[in-house]
């Protein structure tokens, strides 16, 4: 008896450890993050870091063009997921019959669990030929292309975040809409989605994050060119964004060069930024709740 | 004719209600085609020696098994690590946690780690294990590394799950004399077992088919011999796709797409398992 | 351990409580080796405010029913819960004074509550059978306690079931999930699983409330077959089922007690104009 007691006590301090681990985890990369990334700011003056060439062998270390493709390739992939998304989402949600839900579910979950590389690898061989001839490129791998890519890998978290708050409005509202005479055409468009909007919000906040953290794809298939996109023109240009920027260059870079440090640099701007989507995403979630037991109290 | 507004109403709804099909069917049928593309295109290059046997000529010929046994001792230590830790945080929040300060602090440093890129998990990676810790790049510090990535997942499916356990239970449970980590383990965790499992899968799927993690903590891409160590560095099946179709020139097309298949393969077979084990819970579950 | 005289060997009318200005009254006297819970001036206080109890002070006798009526809210299910500690899963902010079961103040913190649950035995008003088979249903206290031992536990089962008068009913499929029972037959079940731990003292809250009259006949039956063995504190879901079953019965009110007396008597002739007003059906 006196065995167990001991035991118990030791799997609840595991427990209790596990529960605060992450806590620890998210400052041990931030700490390492800065250790390897902070000397850059030192090193590379702030005229050299913000200009718009990005070119380290011969010390220009502009990161806006990077900054600059990441939002351009963010943005265009923003512009293809979150309709289709949202469309889907209610689609799935709204109006789909019950057989229809049972294939497409796990069908956009199928789509979010497939490795980026190898829908970079896809985004190669069959995207680019497909982009090169159809609009008359010199290259398919652009900005464009990326965000083709990018949007459909953003769509599965879309859809099924926003799936999960269109499924939480209670049918009351539904039903009350109905029996007021509109339509389900109608109820959806003025009833449900309004009172799912937080957890829409949501959604497309963490969609947006996830095409921004993306960076094999985009590795792949947007081309080499860290060059600060200008005018609309630059979607169908090759580009560079921050992840690809890291991951192509970190492998010939030696340790504790400058170049080394900036791109840990990179890291860091990263980091605040998924910090800030995930954040502003969490609080509209922690508003919304706040409000429901408001109203439910 | 005067079209009456009700009419007109309902045009609207089925006009809507088509269009919205047919996005959906433009939104779904891709993924059936890209699935089904790679497996026509590469199905043909597979073969048992393709699996099994080791790579010759610079990779452009021979198999891939080294890359299969790669991602499987990292698929293994990322569940080693990430499981423990994940399930255990899990059960925290859900059975032990207050409503305080503190807990909602950890729960935004699980937001904040689940939305993380890759590519600085990486970083991380190499700054903490691989260069700090002297690890050097090896299953170890790519483990770790795939690990901690992992771990946000794992939770936020596992809590789910241990919540969606009636309340009801664990009262009853200690109003018979039961501890708190009886009840746990004798009603709330058997109960929640199938929603962690498959959290836990989807989790691990992730994880394997990552790349950007592990370019700089474990991956290599010509090796001559399989890891036989912790700390050996080793191939990868991503990895391995990365380089074979963007940096080897002359490599046959055919192995190309078939070791995008045996990766496809393994992800999706993930995919199901985790879908099975989800339906026969729910039909299974006697509350 | 010598017990000092409390308000429940004095004879009526006794004193006021301390904390509150309505006289408590009209409390039977019992001997002292008659009583088996002897609760003395219990305050408690949850940190949303809800369901307080203050100032409590009885006696509960042995192997009798004793009944807590009254209307919702008034403290009835917090005064069952602080018997058997089940109070500490709360958010509780505040305890005061002595619940003394066979003489040992079970509010001390050095109490083993583990072993107190297991002889102070509770029934829930939604019956809650764990998702498991009937057999292991009733096996799971003995589980928890450790017991592993095959015979004596079929044994058990049997008696238990009896006791609650559902064996005829299921002892030839004691291997079937629990959940396949009706609502009646599991809260039956629920009896037969608190009876397996042998327990002194059954707790039931609002035991009968979601049963149909035979199932909520039979569960009265067994109680008045076990208050031989049993010391028995029932919250009843109606005024009726209290008048039928009551030895002694206690009315709650927002959290004070009100008053406590022999059932028949307090049914028939309340002395407090409250009960008097609850009783006629003036509130509630």
């Amino acid at each position: 008896m006196r065995n167990s007691k001991f035991v118990e006590s030791l799997i609840t301090a595991f427990i209790k450890t596990a529960g605060y681990s992450a806590i620890v985890f998210v400052t041990l990369i931030f700490i390492f993050l800065l250790r390897e990334g902070a000397p850059a700011t030192i090193e590379v003056p702030p005229s050299n870091l913000f200009q718009l060439r990005w070119y380290p062998i011969e010390d220009y270390y502009g990161i806006l063009p990077l900054i600059g493709g990441s939002v351009v390739v963010t943005i265009g992939a923003a512009l293809f997921a979150v309709p289709l998304g949202l469309l889907t989402a209610i689609y799935i949600a709204e109006i789909a019959p019950r057989w229809a839900r049972e294939v497409l579910k796990p069908l956009v979950e199928v789509l979010g669990g497939l490795p980026s590389v190898m829908l970079g690898f896809i985004g190669i061989l069959v995207i680019t030929p497909f982009m090169r001839t159809a609009f008359n490129l010199p290259t398919g791998l652009t900005a464009l292309t990326g965000a083709l890519i990018l949007g459909g890998m953003a769509i599965p978290t879309i859809v099924s975040v926003a799936e999960d708050a269109l499924d939480a409005v209670p049918k009351t509202y539904r039903d009350a809409s109905l029996a007021m005479g509109a339509t389900a055409w109608q109820t959806i468009w003025r009833v449900t989605l309004p009172a799912a909007r937080s957890g829409v919000l949501t959604a497309i906040m963490l969609g947006i994050g996830r095409a921004i953290g993306e960076t094999m794809t985009v590795m792949m298939v947007t081309g080499n060119a860290p060059v600060f996109p200008t005018g609309l023109n630059a979607l169908i240009k090759p580009t560079r964004t921050m992840t690809a920027t890291i991951a192509a260059e970190m492998g010939e870079v030696a340790n504790g060069s400058v170049h080394y440090h900036v791109l840990f640099l990179i890291g860091i701007v990263l980091f605040l930024i998924s910090l800030g989507v995930n954040l502003a995403a969490a609080s509209v979630v922690f508003r919304q709740k706040k409000r429901a037991e408001r109203i439910l109290s | 004719m005067k079209v009456s507004r009700a009419a007109q109403r309902k045009r609207t709804q089925q006009y809507g209600f088509w269009g919205m099909t047919l996005m959906a069917i433009a939104t779904v049928v891709p993924i059936v085609m890209i699935v089904g593309f790679v497996f026509a295109q590469g199905i043909p290059g597979i073969s048992l020696e393709f699996l099994t046997a080791m790579p010759r000529d610079g990779m452009r010929a021979g198999g891939i098994f080294p890359a299969i046994i790669g991602t499987f001792w990292l698929t293994l230590g990322t569940a080693i690590v990430a499981v423990p830790l994940g399930v255990g945080a899990a059960i925290y929040l859900s059975e032990y946690a207050p409503d305080n300060r503190v807990t909602r602090t950890i729960r935004i440093a699980i937001i904040n780690l689940a939305g993380i890129p890759s590519v600085v998990y990486g970083l991380f990676g190499l700054g903490l294990f691989v260069l700090f810790l002297q690890f050097g790049t090896s299953i170890l510090a790519g483990s770790l590394t795939l690990a901690i990535m992992t771990i946000p997942v794992i939770i936020s499916t596992a809590e789910e799950a241990l919540r969606a356990v009636p309340s009801s239970f664990r009262v009853v449970s200690v109003s018979l004399g039961g501890t708190k980590w009886q009840t746990i383990r004798k009603v709330v965790l058997p109960q929640a077992l199938p929603g962690i499992l498959t959290g836990v899968i989807l989790g691990l799927e992730r994880a394997a088919g990552e790349t950007a993690p592990i370019l700089f903590t474990v991956a290599s891409f010509f090796l001559p011999r399989l890891p036989s160590s912790l700390f050996d560095s080793t191939m990868a099946l991503p990895y391995h796709l990365f380089v074979i179709s963007t940096q080897v020139p002359g490599m046959p097309v055919r192995i190309q797409y078939g070791t995008a298949v045996v990766l496809l393969t393994f992800v999706l077979s993930m995919n199901l398992i985790a879908t099975v084990v989800r339906s026969r819970a729910r039909a299974k579950r006697q509350w | 351990m010598v017990e000092s005289p409390s308000a429940a060997a004095l004879p009526q009318p006794s004193g006021r409580s301390q904390a509150t200005q309505i006289p408590l009254s009209f409390h039977p006297s019992f001997k002292p080796d008659e009583i088996k819970i002897d609760v003395e001036n219990l305050g408690i206080f949850y940190s949303d405010g809800t369901e307080s109890l203050r100032g409590i002070t009885l006696a509960i006798p042995k192997q009798q029913i004793t009944v807590l009526f009254g209307p919702a809210g008034g403290g009835k299910s917090t005064f069952l819960r602080t018997l058997n500690r089940l109070n500490d899963l709360a958010d509780v902010v505040s305890l005061e004074g002595h619940v003394r079961i066979d003489g040992e103040d079970i509010l001390d913190p050095k109490t083993d509550v583990i072993a107190l649950r297991r002889r102070v035995g509770m029934v829930f008003a939604r019956p809650v059978v764990l998702p498991m088979s009937i057999r292991q249903n009733l096996l799971y206290g003995l589980e928890l306690r450790g017991d592993r031992s095959e015979s004596h536990a079929d044994e058990l089962i049997e008696s238990s079931l009896r006791s609650a008068a559902l064996w005829e009913e299921v002892h030839d499929r004691l291997n079937e999930p629990a959940v396949s029972l009706s609502g009646g037959q599991q809260q039956r079940l629920c009896l037969a699983r608190v009876l397996v731990l042998e327990p002194d003292i059954i707790l039931l809250d609002e035991p009968t409330s979601g049963l149909d009259p035979i199932s909520t006949g039979k569960v009265e039956n067994s109680l008045q077959m076990l208050k031989r063995n049993y010391t028995i504190v029932i919250v009843p879901h109606s005024i009726q089922q209290a008048a039928r079953i009551a030895d002694y019965a206690a009315f709650f009110l927002d959290g004070q007690m009100i008053e406590y007396s022999r059932g028949p008597d307090l049914f028939t002739n309340p002395r407090h104009p409250k009960t008097q007003d609850y009783v006629e059906g003036r509130f509630g």
